[in-house]
């Protein structure tokens, strides 16, 4: 079987077709966030979207980013923006294109991207697969070590951004 | 196992979505939307060659970079959300084409 990037497999084992299916949902509700013209249906198709991405991660044995993935974007983020949405009345129900005028250019430019792209992942000699890991809690275990030991200052400083972020959104949104 | 390459493939479609709905889309919010797609794709890079890259699989750096991403990403959704909310008291629309008191 012949696939693009010149990648030449015989036949898709279990686990690569399931990565298919997963891959081809992902890409799919990613495209529909971006052509939507409801509104809050691209917020739908982006939850969509970040619980394929998990599923990704967990194919990628990275368990502790697959929750953290729905905890966080699922949970707050796609909340953030379905809030956001009701709060400010913009569904634009067919009253006007949701795209600006600049709406060609940028999807030439997004389509010559992502072909360079490809040609990018296909021209670079990549290293042959890893070493299979069957991913555990002693891999979780090592990445807290990890944020506090050697990425401790990186860690400290995004708690303090994280606060400080917080404390800006309810400054910036409160009702004077 | 999956290659790499697929991997790059899907994360290359994702980053050229967020890209196309951070130009094209007349919503701010549709924006923020494009730039957490790409945030997203870019986390599955990262994860994708943490997996897949040559050195040992205890050295958890791809994951860890890909941890703080997300925290970022939180933090930058809550303000540009904020920052959105507080537009729309003052002006009553989103519309970024709209938004151009800075033009000169």
């Amino acid at each position: 079987m012949q696939l693009p990037l010149g990648v030449e497999v015989p036949i898709p084992t279990f686990e690569q077709f399931v990565f298919i299916q997963v891959a081809l949902l992902t890409a799919i509700a990613g495209l529909a966030v971006v052509t939507s013209r409801n509104l809050f249906h691209s917020a739908l198709a982006l939850t969509l979207t970040f619980f394929g991405v998990a599923g990704i991660y967990v194919f990628l044995e990275a368990e502790f980013l697959a929750v953290s993935q729905i905890l966080v974007y699922v949970g707050a983020i796609a909340m953030l923006i379905a809030f956001a949405i009701m709060l400010t009345r913009s569904m634009m129900y067919g009253r006007t294109s949701p795209l600006n005028n600049q709406w060609g250019k940028a999807s030439l430019f997004a389509v010559f991207f992502f072909a360079a792209l490809l040609a990018f992942a296909r021209a670079t000699p990549w290293p042959a697969a890893g070493e299979e890991v069957v991913a555990d809690e002693a891999l979780i275990a090592a990445l807290g070590r990890e944020f506090v030991t050697t990425y401790v200052i990186a860690f400290e400083v995004l708690g303090l951004l994280l606060l400080l972020a917080l404390v800006g959104a309810v400054m910036l949104a409160r009702d004077r | 196992m999956v290659p790499l390459s697929w991997y790059l493939m899907l994360a290359a479609f994702l980053f050229s979505c967020g890209l196309y709905g951070a130009l094209a889309r007349r919503n701010a919010i549709a924006m923020l939307m494009g730039i957490e797609l790409m945030l997203n794709a870019a986390n599955i890079n990262l994860v994708a060659f943490w997996r897949h890259g040559v050195g040992p699989m205890e050295d958890l750096t791809g994951q860890a970079f890909a941890v703080l991403i997300i925290g970022l990403a939180a933090a930058e959704a809550a303000v540009g959300l904020a920052l959105i909310i507080a537009v729309y008291r003052e002006r009553r629309t989103i519309d970024v084409d709209e938004l151009d008191i800075l033009a000169g």
